[in-house]
């Protein structure tokens, strides 16, 4: 037994250097760059110190509201969130019947995988004034951007899923008779999910990545919009604080994602 | 005319110019009850010829007929049991079974289905496990599964494609026995697919040799005539199932071609 442990204790030292030790000295290392950078080189760059008392605010009363446009920082980013909640509803909404198309009609496919591959690379940024030409006002044309932006990767992995599914299940549907509605949703959706949650995913990923250059534009509160409206009071501590909020939040989600993505995958595998 | 009857049954598969005959003129009639096993080489077109009986494919020439009526398309009356299970690895055990019981009985109570399901679930002896999904059982417990499912549709011809191919050697032969067992309570039709010889001889009333492909066709049957329940280790030392495997070999060894045998395109 003290064999063991003595085995296992410098494994378990290499463990703890990995999880905790390496990434400080990463963090501490940027901070360091940070600091120097903001001291010699880039006088209006505030400094970690002064970023932290004048956010301090924010974070420490995350849900204070003082004003329309000065919340606490949780606040804010609950109605980005809230935002980014419709927006990617509304591409899932859209994207999975599109996929489910893509994937299971030849002539579909053949017809619009053109035109798909020509939008999905176009910006956010392209998107949102056809979004205020078409709705005339911005939250529609906001929740438009999201979701159209967003919807690509729900698309293209929902088709690939449908389309991996083994011909084993479909065989099963054949001898059964299923009908086509039954073959979709007992055995399609089911062996695609995995797939599916992987577009899912993704799509999460871009929404959030979205919302902030949509606030920017539209004005609308939220991490984005309080970010270009610090940038533009000069309070620059404050764009600082938004993106380490919107990095920290993207990486909770996607977190969160793949952890339920993990678990479909070994509930489906055979 | 047999209760389940091919004649001058083709199969090609294979772009047009470049097409490979797989099977070519195909004439078997079972009985009613019966057990035959269809024994050949790997990729002379067994899993083909099945996926024919089963509707899965259809003949580019030639009839099938179960009970003088032509086959065309899958059907309830025939049940096909995959090599590979085939079972859907998000439903448990008795999930699996259901989704067949509710497709094949949907004019059935809901209490009559429930307890079609377990008696199946039972008669492969899974009722430990029936709350089970597959990737938690073994080989030779995905097979029961499989097994039970086709069973509870109560088909007229149970068709076996390869059902042990994945299995060792002594899963296999536990399964060997059950299926025996199964189909002396049940007196089911049933055709089997196998590369194995002695896998034939301890189950069928009556081996058909597929010769070796491209363009394969059925050999003479070998009937077996051997008591039942067939026991393994006595089989051995028997004169008649010498006598039914030395045929078949010498069948199948001195069958086609010198060409190597090609593995048929996958069915799609």
């Amino acid at each position: 037994m003290s064999d063991a442990a003595a085995l296992s204790r410098p494994r378990t030292g290499a463990g703890w250097s990995r999880t905790w030790f390496l990434p400080l000295i990463g963090v501490g290392g940027l901070l360091a760059l940070w600091a120097l950078t903001s001291a010699l080189f880039s006088p209006n760059l505030p400094s970690p110190l002064k970023t932290w008392e004048v956010s301090k605010p924010y974070l420490l009363n995350p849900f204070e509201k003082r004003g329309e446009l000065d919340q606490g920082i949780l606040r804010f980013t609950g109605y980005s969130l809230w935002l980014v909640a419709k927006g990617y509803g509304l591409a899932l909404l859209i994207g999975i019947p599109i996929g489910l198309l893509l994937g299971l009609s030849p002539l579909f496919r053949s017809s619009f995988d053109p035109i798909i591959q020509i939008l999905r690379p176009v910006s956010p940024l392209a998107w949102l004034p056809l979004g205020l030409v078409l709705f005339g006002k911005s939250a529609p044309a906001a929740l438009f951007t999201i979701a159209i932006c967003a919807m690509w990767p729900t698309v293209l992995n929902t088709a690939l899923g449908v389309r991996s599914v083994p011909q084993d299940y479909l065989n099963v549907a054949k001898v059964l008779k299923l009908s086509r509605g039954k073959t979709l949703f007992k055995v399609l959706l089911p062996a695609a999910l995995p797939y599916m949650f992987t577009g899912f995913r993704l799509s999460l990923g871009i929404a959030w990545l979205v919302i902030v250059a949509v606030e920017m534009l539209t004005g609308a509160p939220g991490v984005g919009g309080f970010l270009w409206q610090e940038y533009n009071s000069l309070i620059y501590e404050h764009i600082i604080l938004c993106i380490l909020t919107i990095g920290v939040v993207g990486y909770i989600l996607d977190r969160a994602m793949y952890w339920v993505e993990v678990r479909l995958r070994a509930e489906s595998a055979s | 005319m047999s209760y389940l009857e091919l004649s001058g049954v083709r199969k090609s598969f294979g772009p047009a110019g470049a097409r490979t005959e797989v099977l070519s003129g195909i004439d078997l009639g079972v009985e009613r009850g019966e057990f035959v096993a269809i024994v050949g080489y790997s990729g002379s077109g067994k899993s083909t010829l099945i996926n024919l009986i089963g509707g899965l494919l259809s003949p580019d020439a030639g009839r099938i007929s179960l009970e003088g009526k032509p086959v065309s398309g899958p059907g309830h009356d025939r049940a096909v049991v995959f090599q590979n299970y085939s079972l859907l690895p998000w439903l448990t055990v008795r999930d699996n079974i259901a989704l067949a019981v509710d497709q094949v009985f949907p004019g059935w109570t809901r209490q009559r289905r429930e307890d079609h399901v377990q008696h199946h679930i039972d008669l492969v002896r899974l009722t430990e496990a029936s709350r089970k999904r597959p990737h938690e059982l073994s080989g030779g417990m995905r097979q029961r599964v499989a097994l039970a499912r086709a069973l509870s549709m109560t088909p007229r011809v149970l068709l076996l494609d390869e059902p042990l191919g994945a299995l060792d050697a002594l899963t296999r032969a536990a399964l060997q026995h059950e299926i025996e067992r199964l189909w002396s309570e049940e007196r089911q039709t049933v055709v089997l697919i196998t590369n194995d010889v002695d896998e034939g001889l301890l189950l069928a009333d009556r081996i058909i040799p597929l010769s070796r492909g491209p363009g394969a066709v059925l050999g003479p049957p070998v009937p077996v005539d051997l008591a039942r329940p067939r026991d393994r280790k006595a089989l051995n030392h028997d004169a008649r199932f010498k006598a039914a495997r030395a045929e078949i070999f010498r069948y199948l060894l001195g069958s086609g071609r010198k060409e190597p045998a090609r593995e048929p395109a996958e069915v799609r």
